[in-house]
């Protein structure tokens, strides 16, 4: 396991998004209201490229007829037959059990721990006075 | 293979033997236009079912004369007695339903409704049936389900699978309501008033292929009942495929819910996948059984596709033709799949068959003096 | 419940024929090269008309992209499916597609209710098809767009399309005016099987003038993608029941885009009333099913994904491992992934007849 810097944090906005590769794999970074999340770019359903999906609100369940957005920008839609994931835990919001992407440990670290410790950074000048998205692996 | 005594037949379609014998069941006013106009020198029977076709009567089971089904003593021997039949629900598929003029079709289906009553369910308490109702006018028909209610020998309502909008069409929902209010099932049956045509490339030249259209139009009644939702707006509310084959819904099932995966955000009220909805909230009937007869293991492994032994209903389908002789039943069924099969799916489906002691409360209107 | 993805490694060659491949017009004045100056002028003052209330849009709004994959945009903003060069990044090349079989839908006159531009149109969608995609791409081949409403007119497109052997097919939207197997159509049929041709069914954005269900119109469009299957076992069930392999016996036919497990139950279902009626129709010498097994083929996608995979196995088994022929439908949303798609092991025999070995027999390719 190694840390690997993929952002600052200014870089990922609420609500947005990051496509960064490490080791090799393509992983999205998103931030979920201030939280980070790191999500692999491959739709468990049929290999999609979940990373280049829209970022959504849930359209909660109610009653026919009734159209409600809950949940900003809290789930993404797989760019190819749109199924719905969650983005904070991979799950599919229709069958939440059996299907998941495959998720990554992220933190945030400022950057004067980053820099007494070992890490991984090949597009970042790590400096002391930002924070920034790390993801384990 | 055989049925043992006791089952419960879901569908069998006694008839009316002529517009005649509906004259005393109906008002002043329709009774002279129908006279006045020779409207009832026609028998109202559906293009779905031509009375000389093959699948329209089984050989041995056609009248001397007359309409199939129309000799109710015949029925009681052939149906009934010949296997044992616990109770059979009376599917009468009238062809009022197809008339344009909703008033007529809704005093013909009173009518109906009425002789059905006299002339069958008095006559043989093993018998009950379906409130026939002029479904393409569903302020009529919940009228007419209103009227009929209280008399709990009537199972369920029925309409047929094709008319002239998908039936999961809002403006259908007062049936629903109404239904579900007095644990009525809804039986969508097959057959079409024609509207527009059964396949969407246009109008098929031949009966067999007008009838092989049926299941399609099953699918996509049942997709329009989800999609537009139904079972979430009438929770408790049952749906009986009647005369519609089974052997497509392992396909209905995993599209259906493939689909909704993909265009959930439209249909937001379904709050789960729709294979499980139909699996709780809709039936079908046995007949006809629409797998190879020499090769028992399609059906077996049908059902397992399925995934459950809830969904099916008994069923003969008298007089219409399916089977030879007695061998109604499929062979390799378990005891524990044949019991479902043969009585506690339809209890549980027709909770008015559990009524301890049939007895209608009083006699039914025998006119409709309303209209 | 689904099986999780399979994962294959991306070093594991790939060959497949590829049978719905959809390339699209940049603009609408792409066709214009390919049209008299009298027809230019009318596409661009009257426009196509088809049998749906919108212009140039679809009543039944799709959910994702107007119905493409979100990825599938070339990068300079041009439609999907209309840049050679990105086709062949993003799927030719790494999905191994060895064969692609084009299905040129959109602007192409099978919709078309003006009969003379309808010609036109077809003519010039089948030009466009050879110059601007079979001919720098040798893996690409086309299919002869024809105005089926107009039978006299889809021969002679057969006519002149078929003596070039990069067309292998005849494309007809099985939306058509009056179901398929009505002897108007025979001509079509009659050219088709002269030409050694299959005729691949591949619905159109339109419909002929009929709802999408025998009930009426869907409200949602999960329900009119749905109608997509059901539509189809109404054209199988009127190509049989009308004898039409009575009439063609070598005419090959293949539906694309409707999946196929539904195949096997309607097959039973043909049967078994056929059984009853034959003097109906007693052009049938043979049960339907029969017609189905020696004259069908079916594309798998969007293939159906049963809550148990290994059921699929069943249902492939009963329609028979040689009649399945692989496709993806590039770029649209409902893509299959030929790496992703099967959730059941198959066997290399099964897995290079569904990918490659049926494709090339039913098309003649090499």
């Amino acid at each position: 396991m190694a840390r690997h810097v993929v952002a600052a944090v200014g870089d990922i906005k609420p609500g947005e998004k990051k496509l960064v590769t490490v080791k090799g794999r393509e992983i999205g970074v998103f931030n979920v209201n201030g939280e980070f999340f790191a999500l692999a770019n491959r739709c468990p359903h049929a290999g999609g490229p979940m990373c280049e999906g829209y970022i959504v609100p849930l359209v909660a369940p109610g009653k026919p007829g009734e159209y409600k957005l809950t949940r900003n920008n809290e789930f993404i839609r797989c760019p190819w037959h749109g199924w719905e994931f969650e983005i904070r835990t991979g799950q599919s919001w229709c069958d939440p059990k059996d299907l998941k992407i495959r998720q990554f440990k992220v933190a945030v670290e400022p950057g004067q721990e980053l820099v007494k410790g070992p890490y991984v950074a090949e597009t970042f000048q790590v400096t002391v006075e930002a924070d920034y998205v790390v993801i384990d692996l | 293979m055989k049925v043992r005594p006791g089952a419960i037949d879901c569908d069998i379609h006694p008839a009316v033997p002529s517009t005649p014998a509906l004259l005393p069941y109906l008002p002043d006013y329709w009774r002279d236009q129908l006279v006045n106009r020779h409207i009832d020198r026609s028998p109202f029977v559906l293009t779905s079912y031509p009375p000389n076709s093959p699948l329209s009567c089984r050989p041995d089971w056609r009248p001397a004369s007359g309409l199939p089904g129309s000799d109710i003593d015949a029925l009681r021997r052939q149906a009934l007695d010949a296997f044992g039949t616990r109770y059979a629900i009376c599917n009468v598929l009238h062809g009022a339903v197809a008339l344009f003029n909703d008033d007529m079709a809704a005093a013909l289906c009173s009518a109906v409704n009425d002789w059905t009553a006299k002339e069958l369910l008095d006559r043989d308490a093993r018998l009950r049936a379906s409130i026939l109702v002029p479904f393409a006018s569903p302020e009529h028909a919940v009228k007419e389900i209103e009227r009929l209610a209280h008399d709990r020998r009537f199972v369920q309502v029925l309409m047929l699978v094709m008319g002239d909008a998908l039936l999961g069409n809002r403006r259908f929902w007062p049936i629903y309501k109404a239904a579900e209010k007095h644990q009525l099932a809804v039986c969508i049956h097959a057959g079409s008033t024609f509207r527009t045509s059964a396949t969407y490339s246009g109008w098929p030249s031949y009966h067999v292929e007008d009838y092989v259209a049926n299941s399609t139009a099953f699918e996509n009644v049942l997709v329009s009942l989800v999609a537009e939702g139904v079972f979430q707006q009438f929770p408790t509310l049952k749906v009986v495929c009647a005369e519609s084959g089974i052997t497509w819904l392992p396909t209905l099932l995993w599209r259906i819910n493939k689909e909704w995966r993909g265009t959930r955000a439209e249909v937001p009220w379904i709050d789960r996948p729709p294979a499980d909805i139909i699996r709780d909230q809709v039936r079908f009937t046995l007949q006809p059984l629409d797998a190879p007869k020499d090769d028992p293991d399609k059906f077996l492994r049908t059902l397992e596709h399925i995934g459950s032994d809830r969904v099916f209903l008994f069923s003969t389908d008298y007089p219409h033709w399916h089977f030879d002789g007695d061998d109604v039943l499929p062979d390799g069924l378990t005891e524990e799949t044949l019991q479902k099969l043969l009585n506690d799916n339809a209890l549980e489906t027709y909770p008015r068959l559990r009524d301890a002691g049939m007895i209608a409360a009083g006699k039914t209107h025998t006119s409709n003096e309303k209209i | 419940m689904n099986a999780p993805v399979l994962e294959k490694s991306l070093q594991q060659r790939l060959a497949i024929v590829d049978c719905d491949i959809h390339p699209d017009q940049k603009s609408p004045a792409t066709l214009a090269a390919y049209m008299p100056e009298r027809w230019r002028e009318h596409a661009k003052t009257f426009g196509l008309r088809s049998r749906q209330g919108l212009v140039g849009q679809l009543t039944h709004p799709r959910m994702m992209a107007n119905g493409r994959r979100a990825d599938s945009f070339p990068p300079d903003g041009s439609p999907a499916g209309s840049d050679l060069g990105f086709m062949r990044k993003q799927h030719l090349d790494p999905n191994g597609v060895e064969v692609g079989m084009l299905v040129a839908l959109g602007r192409n006159g099978m919709e078309e209710q003006n009969q003379d531009f309808a010609t036109v149109l077809a003519r010039a969608v089948n030009d466009w098809q050879i110059e601007e995609w079979v001919k720098p791409e040798p893996r690409l081949r086309a299919g002869i767009i024809v105005t089926q409403e107009n039978p006299q007119e889809a021969v002679a497109e057969i006519e002149r399309c078929a003596p070039n052997s990069s067309f292998r097919q005849v494309i007809i939207s099985p939306r058509t005016t009056e179901p398929l197997g009505r002897r108007r159509y025979w001509p079509i049929f009659e050219a088709a099987e002269r030409a050694g041709l299959p005729i691949g069914l591949h619905p159109a954005g339109a419909s002929g003038g009929f709802p999408s269900t025998g009930s009426g119109w869907p409200t949602y469009y999960l329900q009119e993608h749905y109608s997509f299957e059901t539509g189809m076992q109404g054209v199988l069930a009127s190509l049989v029941f009308e004898g039409v392999f009575e009439r063609f016996p070598k005419l090959r036919v293949c539906f694309i885009e409707s999946g196929f497990t539904w195949v096997p139950a309607v097959c039973w279902r043909m049967d078994k009333h056929w059984e009853r009626m034959r003097k109906e129709v007693p052009h049938l010498t043979r049960p339907p099913s029969e017609y189905v097994r020696e004259h069908f083929w079916f594309a798998t996608q969007p293939i159906e994904e049963p809550e148990h995979p290994h059921h699929l196995a069943d249902m492939i088994g009963w329609i028979g491992w040689d009649r399945l022929v692989f496709s993806t439908d590039y770029p649209h949303w409902d893509f299959d992934d030929p790496r992703y798609t099967f959730k059941i092991n198959l066997t290399e025999r099964q897995r290079a007849m569904i990918f490659r070995e049926n494709a090339k027999a039913l098309y003649g390719l090499q």
